[in-house]
């Protein structure tokens, strides 16, 4: 693990470098820190993070345009005809790569000998044969042009590593003599070091947008890919999903629309579920419940918003299902054909978006001012008239917020439709059927066998994108709503 | 009011009187009685699907917990330790040798019952192959009674936790009518008992056909690394970037557009996430599948929402005065912020990081598009650094991986992976409430 040793060495520099400046800075004020500009420590921690930020930042520079480097410099290595009819140049690296990987692996394990696994005379099928040996994946047999590069990438990437841990040490080094240097009593440690842990700071915060941009790069550049290979109007008005598994070819039929559909059947019925019970939950909470019952089931009822949805999606799977097919099914009312249908995921994910509706309506009524109440007390209205016809209407844009934030959780949600709605993608009415939706199908189509560049994987891409910009969409205008809510009587 | 008021009643249309209700009031009170039996039943069914929950899964998962053993005394003398290694096919001699034994036993005993090696295999599995093995591993131990205690194959334990029954049983080159006689017979010699289920807490998963010998531990392992990187990243990003908003965030378009992302980033899909990690860490910066490492990553930039949302909360909870205190004897506004507004803010957010690491911990939809699916978990790493980058499966992968499997078997694994989730869970957030009850300031 040479990048921890080179972890290790800057900071043991680092921690050096602090007891150096500090031991400089007391030094020039004579030993008395009372001539010092700023406080020992800061001068300690000038010379720290001028050796860290800088060396770290290059290290973390470095280790992710290297792969870039390398990759484009070996791919040009390899000549047009060692590209397979039917294949592509990436796939071909992700072999070079997986066995670059492997020799590497095989010399950790001394199935392979350093000498033999640069050398370039080396036998194909010998190194293959010793690759297999050591355990390692090797999809297809590796080729002469593949081995090559092989070899060229593990050559590259052992030098670029070289390089880059001379360099980051370089730079370690010169920030603690720069940070030495600069140490003397007038030297103004403690502005510079509040400055730069301001900036850390800054950075840190910045990471939400970092990740922000990340999912929307993600997304836009694949779902581009994924429309170049297969066309836009297709997705967004098929009416059939029916992907192929046999490989690359024209033979998929990719609508979303029996997605969708899926998706806001099963969400629309958890949320038939989930809302009465957590608005009439939340009223009781809110205006009638003694403090000790509402200490006992506001937790109690809050318990199911923490339960992981693994764990739902099973209950789905191996509870609710059976049990609903034991009253529908063919033994009972025979509308059901199997436990995994519409009904059976919506059920339980009703279940799951009680707490949700629950708790931020019990938030939002608690908002309403009490002299509305009072105020219809006074008319002479019973509680549950006051609650109708004054709390609610007062509370509704805030309670429809609510709702918004736990639809959109239903959409997104996708452990209990992978367990507990089937597979089959279609277009149908009766909640007892089986049907699918966009995060099942993501799972599905990402953790099978299909190459990233074949429109059967890429298509997943163009489902995040769609359920990112639903949920995003919904969130927005949820948070919107109920922002202006608070406002209004705060 | 006055006294002609009062004495007028003939003038309204109904007679008032103090003592009994009008039909109109009956009918508003019981409208309010019918609304307030409305919010108790919805309070009462929440509360009912949540014992159902819990029911269900300590009745299907607490046999998990208990596995079908078939303990024998077994001795290997030298000599036929030597025969047997100089058969053609050796474990089938060792396995010979063992059924011999067991005959012996049950016939000291006075059971007699019918069955050939074919039978103990369908029973016990390759018990030849475990047997010498286990002489290959320790020589030493030739000659002297040794207690095996072999597990039987999950069809013979599904037969003791009724799974299986007489009625229902088919025919197949896993179990036969006949090898229940077997079993029955074992039983009443007390050869095959219940035991406790050590391999499935410590075990790693097994092949889709051998449900019996499946475990959690490997991908408990698996997540422990991910929790480590979750901590490691998550915590000090977090903190750096709450106390960057809450206390030196100037007002700008840059900071609305910090909080506006974080608070946005809190209501991703999970699963979004999943393709974040797929198309940046695995596909653009070529890091391992299936890692950990990789995991970790993944449910940091997840938890970060709302570990940072949590951390502004308590730091908001410190009263000012503090800070002006602290400025008013010359400190720095930094200084202010580290020495005395975050010591106060701690326990809020470890609280907080602990909820959040709770909610990271049960997460599953983004570890399967990384690759952490449960086959992946076959074994323990090789040391702690090599935790974090070799392929490893998670504890809510795991037990997605047994749900999604077509033999029966593997669904008690699934509910007793969720019972250990569960405990885990259940000790993260009781931590969680114990630090706050114990360290929270009210100012």
């Amino acid at each position: 693990m040479p990048i921890l040793w080179l972890i290790l060495i800057v900071s043991a520099v680092a921690a050096v470098g602090y007891v150096l400046g500090r031991a400089r800075a007391l030094q020039s004020a004579g030993g008395d820190s009372r001539n010092l500009h700023s406080l020992p420590s800061f001068y300690g921690a000038n010379v720290t993070l001028k050796i860290l930020v800088p060396a770290f930042g290059l290290l973390i520079a470095w280790l992710l345009v290297q792969p870039f480097f390398v990759n484009s410099q070996v791919s040009g290595m390899i000549p047009e005809s060692a590209i397979k009819e039917g294949s592509s140049r990436s796939l071909v690296m992700a072999e070079v790569r997986r066995t670059a990987f492997g020799l590497d692996n095989a010399v950790a394990q001394g199935n392979l000998t350093e000498s033999a696994a640069s050398d370039a005379q080396v036998d194909v099928i010998d190194v293959t044969q010793r690759l297999k040996d050591a355990g390692q994946v090797v999809t297809s047999e590796i080729t002469q042009p593949v081995l090559r590069a092989a070899q060229s990438y593990r050559a590259m990437s052992a030098t670029g590593y070289a390089i880059m841990s001379v360099a980051v040490l370089a730079v370690a080094v010169i920030g603690a003599v720069i940070g030495w240097l600069q140490t003397n009593a007038e030297y103004r440690a403690r502005n510079v070091v509040e400055q730069g842990v301001r900036v850390l700071l800054l950075a840190a915060a910045s990471i939400a947008i970092l990740t922000t941009v990340g999912i929307v790069l993600s997304l836009v550049f694949n779902t581009w890919e994924f429309f170049k290979l297969y066309p836009a109007s297709d997705f967004f008005f098929g009416m059939t999903w029916a992907p192929s598994f046999s490989g690359r070819g024209g033979s998929s039929e990719l609508g979303i629309l029996p997605l969708l559909w899926g998706t806001l059947y099963i969400s629309i019925v958890a949320l038939l579920v989930a809302v009465p019970i957590g608005l009439f939950a939340a009223i009781y909470l809110s205006e009638y419940a003694s403090p000790r019952l509402r200490s006992v089931a506001k937790p109690l009822l809050e318990v199911l918003a923490g339960i992981p949805t693994i764990v739902y999606g099973l209950f789905a799977l191996l509870t609710v299902g059976p049990l609903l097919l034991d009253i529908f099914g063919d033994s009972g009312l025979g509308w059901m054909k199997a436990g995994t249908a519409v009904m059976t995921a919506g059920l339980v994910m009703g279940i799951m978006l009680i707490p949700f509706v629950s708790s931020l309506s019990d938030d939002i009524i608690n908002a309403v001012p009490q002299a509305m109440r009072d105020g219809s007390y006074g008319l002479g209205a019973t509680q549950s008239e006051t609650i109708r016809q004054v709390v609610l209407p007062a509370a509704l844009p805030g309670i429809v917020g609510a709702i918004l934030l736990a639809a959109s959780r239903a959409i997104g949600e996708t452990m209990i439709v992978v367990l507990g709605a089937g597979a089959a993608a279609r277009l149908s009415l009766n909640p007892f059927e089986a049907m699918t939706t966009v995060t099942a199908k993501i799972v599905s189509q990402l953790t099978g066998d299909a190459d990233f560049a074949s429109p059967e994987a890429l298509v997943a891409f163009a489902l995040g994108m769609t359920l990112f910009i639903l949920t995003l969409g919904l969130n927005v205008f949820a948070l919107y709503i109920v922002r202006k809510y608070r406002e209004q009587y705060e | 009011m006055t006294d002609a008021s009062m004495q007028s009643p003939e003038t309204g249309r109904h007679t008032i009187s103090l003592t009994a209700t009008d039909e109109r009031t009956q009918k508003r009170a019981r409208a309010e009685k019918r609304f307030r039996s409305y919010g108790l039943a919805a309070i009462g069914t929440g509360l009912f699907f949540l014992v159902v929950l819990f029911t269900s899964i300590l009745s299907q998962g607490l046999p998990a917990f208990q596995r079908t053993v078939v303990s024998v005394d077994f001795t290997l003398t030298e000599p036929q330790r030597d025969e047997a290694e100089g058969t053609l096919f050796k474990t089938k001699a060792y396995s010979n040798l063992f059924v011999t034994q067991l005959s012996k036993e049950l016939s000291e005993r006075g059971i007699s019952v019918d069955f050939d090696e074919a039978a103990i295999e369908r029973l016990l599995g390759k018990v030849g192959g475990t047997i010498r093995s286990f002489y290959a591993e320790n020589p030493g131990k030739l000659n002297e009674p040794i207690k095996f205690d072999l597990t039987a194959s999950s069809r013979v334990d599904g037969y003791f936790k009724g799974r299986v029954s007489r009625d229902t049983i088919q025919d197949s080159r896993f179990l036969q009518k006949s090898d229940l006689d077997l079993v029955d017979a074992l039983e009443e010699a007390g050869i095959i008992k219940q035991a406790f289920n050590w391999p499935f807490i410590i075990g790693a998963d097994s092949g889709v056909d051998n449900p019996g010998g499946a475990g959690i531990g490997a991908s408990v392992v698996g997540s422990f690394f991910m929790m480590v990187v979750v901590l490691g990243l998550s915590l000090p990003i977090g903190v750096a970037a709450s106390i960057y908003l809450e206390e030196f965030a100037p007002q700008n378009k840059f900071t609305d557009l910090i909080e506006v992302n974080i608070s946005n980033l809190a209501a991703v899909p999970s699963i979004v996430f999943g393709i974040l990690g797929l198309a940046v860490f695995i596909q653009f910066m070529h890091l391992p599948q299936s890692a950990p490492l990789v995991g970790g990553l993944v449910l940091t930039l997840m938890t970060l929402p709302t570990i940072i949302i949590s951390t502004r909360a308590s730091l908001k909870a410190v009263p000012p005065s503090i800070r002006d205190a602290a400025l008013g004897v010359g400190a720095s506004k930094m200084q202010a912020v580290f020495h005395h507004v975050l010591p106060l803010a701690a326990p809020g957010i470890l609280t907080g990081t602990i909820i959040g690491l709770a909610q990271a911990l049960g997460e599953t939809a983004p570890l399967l598009l990384i690759g952490m699916v449960g086959f992946v978990a076959r074994g323990y790493p090789d040391g702690f650094l090599a935790g974090f980058t070799e392929p490893n499966s998670a504890m809510p992968a795991q037990i997605y991986t047994w749900a999604a499997r077509a033999d029966v078997g593997f669904y008690e694994k699934a509910w007793g992976g969720i019972i250990i989730l569960l405990m885990f869970l259940l000790t993260m957030n009781i931590i969680a409430i114990i630090l706050r009850r114990r360290f929270e300031r009210r100012w």
